[in-house]
C-alpha cells in the first residue's frame, strides 16, 4: 500500500528538460519510477531518450499530458520564479499529487499555491523538500533510492540529509514510504498529514518523525499523535545548538523568543508518549527496538 | 531580513503609510544637523534589531540640536541586548494622545497570513496577548485575497476602533497590506500606531521582514541588508555562496544539507559534553551536490577561525558524492601545505563512499582521521578539540 505513492503512479516531471531536470529523471527512471512523461511548452512533440532504454515524451501543457498518459503525480523542478505558475497549472488541470522540489520560493508564492491547490484539493509536498520516495515501487523527488528496501517504517522529516541518514541506519529493516516535507514556512503536506497517512496505511508498522526547531508543527503533531495515532512513534529534533534569531539554511528553522526550540519540540513529543533519541543514531536504535521486540 | 525602523519607515513612506519625518545619523555630529533640518522637538532612537531599546535608555527626548548632539553622542556605541547602536534615527517630536497596534504577519500552522490588531497599544504585545487576549483582534487574511477594502473593515471592526478614527485606521492599513504584499515581507508590524492630538494618524515605530527567497523580484533589497554588522568569516562565507553561521564553540563544523548540519551541531554539543563542554564552532551547510571546490572552500573559511581547534566533516552523499568531498579536503590541505594544522575528522557515507573512503586512505594525511558513524565522529572531533585547548 504504502502513502501517497505506489508502483501504479504515474509521474510526469514539470521542468525535465532542465539540467536538474533531466539529471533527476534519469535517477527517478534508473530507481524504477513510472516516468510518463515531461512537460515544457517550447519543446512539445520532442521525445527525450534516458539511458537504459527509457524514453519520455514531452508535452505543451500539464492538461496535455494528463490526457495522454494518464499521469497522477507531477514533480516540479522549476526555478523559483516559475515555480508558482507551474503548481496553478497543475492544479487547474486537476492532478492529484504535485511535488515541489524547488528551493527558494517565495513564502507568498507558496502561500498563494497552497491556498489554491487547497480550494481545489490537490495535495502538494514541498516546496524545498527532496520529495518522496516508497522503495521498490517508486521514486519521486531526488532522495537516492539505493539506500534501503521496503520494510515497514514510516518515515516523515523535513529535512533531506537527516531523511537519507535514517533511511541509512535502519536499512536492514526497510520502510514503507519516506517523505520529505520540506523545510520552508509553508509546506504542502505536514507532519501530521503523514502521521494520519501512516496510521491508516497497513504497510507500516512503526513511524519515524524528524523535525527540526522553528513554528510548532511538532508540537501540533505531538498533540495529533496522542489523540489518533495508535501505532508507535519514535522522534527525532534537530536544532538545539542554533541560536535565536539565526537562519540556518531552512527558512522555516528559525527561532524567535521561546517558541519553537527544540527542547520545546522534545519535550512536547515525549509528553505524548513518543520516544525522542538524542541523536539520529540513538532514534533509529529506539525503533529497532520497538520492531525486533 | 529584519529591516532597522529607519529602513521600515522610508518603506512605509514609500507605500503611502502615514509616518513622521525621520532622519538617520552615523555621528552626534549628524544627529545635530538632523534635528536642525526637523526643527522642533525631536526624539533620538537607537537603530538595533532587538526589542527593549526604550527601558535600555535608547530612546532620549531632545528639545534642541544641542541635545540631540549629547543623547546621540551617549547612544552611539550602547551595547543593548548584546547588539552595538551604530546608528540612530532623529524623528520629529509628535503630542500623542492615544497608542493602537497592528501587524500582518505569516501564519505558518494555518498556511495563510494573519492580522493582528489592538486598541491598547504601547504595550509589548506578547503580553497583551496572554493577558487579556480579548483586546487583541485576530482576523485571518486569504493569502488568495489579501487585505481588501473589506478585510480591513473587519479588522478595525473587531479590534473596536471609535467612528471618527475608521476611515483613517482602515487606510493605514491598506497601505500596510501594500507593503506587505508589494515588499514581500513575511512581517509587516506598527507598535504603537498612534493618534496625534490633532487627530492623525501616524504609524510611529515599525518592524518589517523581508522574505529572502523573493529577492530575485526585489533589485533594491539588497541595499538594506546590513554588511557592516555581519561577522568577517560570515561575509566571506557569503562572498563563496556558502550558508554559514558563526557560532563560539571550538569544533569547526561541515556538512551537507540543513537537517544534517543542525544535528551534527547537536551531536557534538552532546558529545563534547564529555570533554569539558566541547561545543560546535559554525554552522556550514555546503548544499546538495556539491562540488570539491566547495568543500575545499568551505574547510578554507573554518580553518581561519582562530576559535576552532579541530574540524569535524559529516557528510552524508545523497546527490553530493563522497569522492567529490574528499578531493575537496585533500585538494584544501594540499593548498595549505604547512599552514593546515588542525586535525580533521572525517566521517563519509552514502553515494560514492568506498571510492571517497579510498581518496582519503590513499593520502593519508596526517591530520585527517576517518571514523565509520557520526556519533563517534563527534566524540573524535571534540576530543581533539579538548586536547588541543
Amino acid at each position: 500500500m504504502a502513502i501517497f505513492l505506489t508502483a501504479e503512479s504515474k509521474v510526469i516531471v514539470q521542468g525535465m528538460t532542465g539540467s536538474e531536470g533531466m539529471k533527476h529523471t534519469q535517477r527517478m527512471l534508473a530507481s524504477g519510477t513510472n516516468v510518463v512523461g515531461g512537460v515544457n511548452p517550447r519543446k512539445a512533440g520532442a521525445i527525450v531518450e534516458f539511458p537504459g532504454d527509457h524514453t519520455a515524451p514531452v508535452f505543451g501543457t500539464v492538461a496535455e499530458a494528463m490526457e495522454a498518459t494518464g499521469a497522477d503525480v507531477s514533480v516540479l523542478f522549476v526555478p523559483p520564479p516559475f515555480t508558482k505558475a507551474a503548481v496553478m497549472e497543475a492544479v487547474d488541470a486537476g492532478m492529484p499529487l504535485v511535488v515541489i522540489i524547488t528551493e527558494g520560493v517565495p513564502v507568498a508564492d507558496t502561500a498563494e499555491f497552497f491556498a489554491y491547490a487547497q480550494s481545489k484539493g490537490t495535495r502538494l509536498i514541498g516546496p524545498n523538500c527532496p520529495g518522496l520516495i516508497t522503495p521498490g515501487q517508486s521514486n519521486v523527488g531526488i532522495t537516492p533510492a539505493n539506500i534501503t528496501g521496503p520494510g515497514k517504517i514510516g518515515l516523515v522529516s523535513k529535512s533531506g540529509t537527516l531523511t537519507y541518514q535514517m533511511m541509512f541506519e535502519l536499512r536492514d529493516l526497510g520502510f514503507s514510504t519516506c517523505v520529505g516535507i520540506g523545510g520552508d514556512p509553508i509546506v504542502g503536506t505536514t507532519h501530521i498529514d503523514c502521521l494520519e497517512a501512516f496510521e491508516n496505511d497497513p504497510d507500516t508498522a512503526a513511524i519515524v518523525m524528524i523535525g527540526e526547531i522553528g513554528g510548532d508543527a511538532e508540537e501540533r503533531a505531538a498533540a495529533y499523535i496522542q489523540e489518533h495515532v495508535t501505532k508507535p512513534v519514535v522522534g527525532y529534533v534537530a536544532g538545539f545548538e542554533a541560536p535565536e534569531g539565526k537562519t540556518m539554511g531552512h527558512a522555516g528553522a528559525i527561532v524567535s523568543g521561546s517558541a519553537g526550540t527544540a527542547q520545546a519540540k522534545k519535550e512536547a513529543l515525549e509528553a505524548a508518549g513518543v520516544k525522542v533519541g538524542k541523536t539520529p543514531s540513538e532514534t533509529a536504535r529506539l525503533m529497532r527496538e520497538i520492531l525486533t521486540a | 531580513m529584519d529591516l532597522y525602523e529607519y529602513q521600515a519607515r522610508d518603506m512605509f513612506e514609500k507605500h503611502g503609510v502615514p509616518v513622521l519625518p525621520g532622519i538617520v545619523a552615523e555621528t552626534p555630529a549628524e544627529a545635530r544637523a538632523a534635528a536642525e533640518q526637523l526643527g522642533g522637538i525631536v526624539v533620538v532612537k537607537a537603530q538595533v534589531k532587538v526589542g527593549g531599546r526604550g527601558k535600555a535608555g535608547g530612546v532620549k527626548v531632545a528639545k534642541t540640536p544641542e541635545e540631540a548632539e549629547a543623547h546621540a553622542e551617549a547612544i552611539l556605541g550602547m551595547d543593548i541586548k548584546g547588539h552595538t547602536v551604530h546608528k540612530v534615527m532623529i524623528a520629529a517630536g509628535a503630542a500623542i494622545a492615544e497608542e493602537f497596534y497592528f501587524s500582518v504577519l505569516l501564519d505558518r500552522a494555518e498556511r495563510r497570513y494573519l492580522a493582528m490588531c489592538s486598541v491598547e497599544g504601547g504595550m509589548e504585545i506578547e503580553q497583551l496577548a496572554v493577558e487579556r487576549p480579548d483586546a487583541l483582534a485576530k482576523v485571518a487574511v486569504d493569502p488568495l485575497v489579501g487585505i481588501d477594502r473589506a478585510k480591513a473593515e473587519e479588522i478595525v471592526d473587531t479590534a473596536g476602533f471609535p467612528a471618527d478614527l475608521r476611515e483613517a485606521v482602515i487606510d493605514a492599513i491598506e497601505k500596510l497590506w501594500t507593503v506587505y504584499k508589494n515588499e514581500d515581507a513575511t512581517l509587516v508590524e506598527v507598535n504603537p500606531l498612534v493618534r496625534t492630538e490633532d487627530g492623525s494618524i501616524i504609524a510611529l515605530d515599525g518592524k518589517v521582514t523581508l522574505d529572502e527567497n523573493a529577492e530575485f523580484r526585489h533589485a533594491d533589497h539588497a541595499a538594506l541588508e546590513d554588511k557592516a554588522a555581519a561577522d568577517p568569516l560570515e561575509a566571506k562565507a557569503k562572498h563563496m555562496n556558502l550558508n554559514y553561521v558563526k557560532l563560539d564553540g571550538s569544533v569547526g563544523i561541515i556538512g551537507n544539507g540543513a537537517g544534517l548540519v543542525m544535528s551534527t551541531l547537536d551531536v557534538v554539543a552532546y558529545a563534547g559534553e564529555q570533554f569539558g563542554g566541547q561545543k560546535p564552532a559554525n554552522f556550514l551547510d555546503i548544499g546538495g551536490g556539491a562540488s570539491a571546490e566547495v568543500m575545499a572552500n568551505g574547510l578554507d573559511v573554518i580553518l581561519h577561525d582562530p576559535q576552532v581547534k579541530s574540524v569535524f566533516v559529516n557528510v552524508f552523499g545523497g546527490i553530493t558524492s563522497c569522492v567529490a568531498v574528499a578531493d575537496g579536503i585533500v585538494g584544501a590541505l594540499e593548498a595549505l601545505g604547512d599552514k593546515a594544522t588542525k586535525p580533521l575528522v572525517v566521517r563519509l557515507d552514502g553515494n560514492a563512499v568506498e571510492d571517497g573512503r579510498a581518496i582519503l586512505a590513499h593520502a593519508a594525511h596526517p591530520l585527517v582521521t576517518i571514523v565509520d558513524t557520526m556519533d563517534g565522529a563527534a566524540a573524535k572531533a571534540a576530543e581533539l578539540a579538548a586536547a588541543a585547548a
